[in-house]
């Protein structure tokens, strides 16, 4: 396939921490506006891939592609500029600041030393802000300060904060941990809303969460993709039955 | 108001609190005290510069520096080269080896003026160098410290370990510096006596005045979105970080705005007090600025300033008749205030002050804002 196609190509991908390798040789390619969900058992090298994306971790060999940038040699917020979004798997936001403050910081303009200190708050901020924190429910709590958020708002906040930048490529690592049946139900669907213009890749476990989402599924061990195809064709693979599904 | 002038004045509360402040140093305090104890509050405002640099740095950034004595003591050593060499004119100095060198060069046998101190002939260029050499090293340890993520605790124990390096490299090299007494014996401003009442209460106002452009100039650099992403840094700096901002440059810029207001107050500390030593540089001095910050509110730059001014009070009074007992009193009441109250004066002033009406009217108004887009001013 002409990999002008994917919007990241990850090809030959390894890295050791010690000898360990805990992503091994890795070939992954994301298409335009798909979703992919990456399912595995704890352990296999998932959030470390997504520290490779996202420059968090070097890579030993190997190389990753976003459209046509080589992102293993840039910074990480180089990288973020390049279009590349990242939640964490713990939720990772500003606890001292309200949640409309999360979302304002978040907006990519006045990213430079002066450029934040002459950036203001144009009208079009303001909309944005309010419009995204519509779509993560949390309108009702937009002037609460973050900490008092539960567990899923903060989860979703976070969400917020990253399509407060529009990346082309959003990666989510787990993010219905510790949300109730309802939130995860309201997740699925603003995930199936948000990937319409952009790809998102997403860690889960919930495989409940993720048949309702994912377009395609990888499956990793070992730092290894143990197999990848539609939720269907994952389900009864008898290897991967083995190694994760099984219990 | 216009958008600037809020933001430097940090709102209509922010503005009244300044202009109590202001008040109080430029009118009520000049009116009631005597030259004498205006001189020490002169000398408490200038250590003030230093708590407020730490407001920037520790309270919003979440940077505790250790050493921020030695930006005051650069400053203060810049402007007290340009006066020592003032005062060490040929004719004043004739009795000397080599006339014309500041004497302690000239009891070191030292016979021609040292390089470095060549550019501090001129004033215009001291009052330069007095903003740029403290901000320049400022800009050298960010540039070593934040660029490989050395943060936290390592960072405030390496910022103490070069404060003390300074202040020893300045005592050890006696014939440059002027060593363990330091800088003294200064007279004159370009012919100006400093040493006369009226400098006194001109530098006094002078001091004052800059103290307050310098919490404006806070002010504009905390309201502005450069001081949210400080509060997110000091939060969340791996967040902050993959939302593409370039972490460490934001934290060299405050380290040298910190370094820079700092070094103004070590320079005012010279012209009013007449003479700068190393005992400003070193490690105790850098830690006594923090506890000042600490106390006033290490989040509140106005708090900070009134935490500087009573801890002082308290160390003269105190000092005086129980000067053992000082060390140990400061001590205690840092860890009181850091464990029982965090935000320092300015937090139980925010918690029980009577203006409770006034800053709750402010907190719905600012509530409604948001919603209002657009019709803001
Ligand atoms: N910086 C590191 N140094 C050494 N080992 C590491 C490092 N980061 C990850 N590992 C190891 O790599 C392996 C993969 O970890 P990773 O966090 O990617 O797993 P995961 O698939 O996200 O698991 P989980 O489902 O529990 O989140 C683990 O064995 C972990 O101990
Ligand atoms: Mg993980």
């Amino acid at each position: 396939m002409n990999p002008t196609e994917f919007i990241l190509t990850i090809e030959d991908l390894t890295v050791s921490f010690d000898g360990f390798k805990a992503v091994d040789n890795l070939n992954l390619y994301i298409e335009n506006n798909e979703l992919r969900v990456v399912i595995g058992p704890n352990g296999a090298g998932k959030t470390t891939l997504l520290d490779l994306i996202c420059g968090k971790t070097k890579a030993t060999s190997g190389s990753i592609k976003f459209k046509n940038t080589e992102l293993t040699r840039l910074a990480e917020h180089q990288i973020v500029r390049t279009g590349v979004g990242r939640k964490f798997q713990t939720p990772s936001i500003y606890e001292n600041l309200t949640v409309y403050q999360n979302l304002e910081v978040s907006y990519p303009e006045g990213r430079s030393v002066i450029g934040s200190l002459f950036f203001t708050t144009t009208p079009a901020v303001k909309e944005r802000v309010t419009r995204i924190a519509d779509e993560i429910f949390l309108t009702e709590s937009l002037h609460q300060q973050a900490a008092l958020l539960s567990h899923g708002q903060k989860q979703w906040l976070e969400i917020g904060m990253l399509l407060m930048q529009d990346p082309e490529l959003l990666m989510l690592d787990e993010p219905v941990a510790g949300m109730s049946a309802k939130e995860r139900d309201l997740t699925a669907d603003l995930l199936n809303r948000i990937c319409k213009n952009r790809s998102v890749l997403v860690i889960e476990h919930d495989m409940e969460f993720v048949k309702k989402i994912a377009h395609k599924v990888t499956v990793l061990h070992q730092g290894k993709i143990l197999a990848e195809g539609s939720m269907e064709k994952i389900q009864s693979n008898e290897t991967v039955i083995d190694v994760y599904l099984g219990h | 108001m216009n958008e600037l002038s809020e933001k430097v004045l940090g709102g209509k509360q922010g503005a009244l609190h300044l202009a109590i402040l202001a008040v109080l140093l430029l009118v009520i305090l000049p009116l009631c005290l005597d030259l004498f104890r205006l001189g020490l509050i002169g000398k408490y405002v200038t250590y003030a510069f230093v708590a407020i640099s730490l407001v920037l740095l520790w309270g919003n950034g979440g940077i505790l520096s250790l050493g921020q004595g030695m930006f005051f003591g650069l400053g203060g050593y810049c402007m007290a080269m340009f006066l020592k060499l003032e005062a060490s004119d040929p004719i004043s100095t004739k009795i000397q080896t080599t006339p014309g060198l500041p004497d302690f060069m000239d009891w070191n046998q030292i016979v021609e003026l040292p390089w470095f101190w060549e550019p501090f002939k001129s004033l215009p260029l001291t009052l330069l160098l007095v903003l740029v050499v403290p901000v320049l090293l400022a800009f050298i340890i960010g540039m070593a410290m934040f660029t490989r993520r050395v943060g936290g605790v390592y960072f405030s124990i390496i910022t103490q370990a070069i404060a003390l390096i300074l202040s020893i490299l300045i005592v050890g090299q006696q014939g440059y510096t002027g060593g363990v007494n330091g800088i003294t014996d200064l007279k004159t401003l370009s012919g100006w006596d400093i040493r006369t009442d009226s400098a006194k209460y001109c530098l006094y106002f002078m001091n004052a005045g800059l103290l307050i452009l310098c919490i404006m100039l806070s002010r504009f650099i905390l309201t502005s979105k450069f001081g949210m992403l400080l509060l997110a840094m000091r939060d969340k700096e791996e967040r902050v970080r993959f939302s593409g901002y370039d972490v460490a440059r934001f934290k060299i810029f405050i380290f040298c705005v910190a370094a820079m207001i700092s070094a103004i107050g070590g320079a005012m500390f010279t012209l009013q007090i007449g003479f700068m030593s190393p005992s400003f540089v070193g490690i105790v001095p850098s830690i006594e600025m923090v506890i000042f910050a600490a106390v006033g509110g290490r989040m509140s730059l106005i708090g900070a300033v009134y935490g500087t001014l009573l801890v002082n009070f308290g160390k003269t009074i105190f000092s005086e008749t129980y000067p053992e007992l000082w060390l140990f009193l400061m001590g205690g009441l840092f860890i009181a205030v850091v464990m029982f109250f965090p935000d320092g004066l300015a937090g139980i002033y925010e918690k029980y002050a009577p203006h409770c009406s006034f800053s709750m009217l402010r907190a719905r108004w600012l509530k409604k804002v948001p919603k209002v887009t657009g019709e803001r001013q």
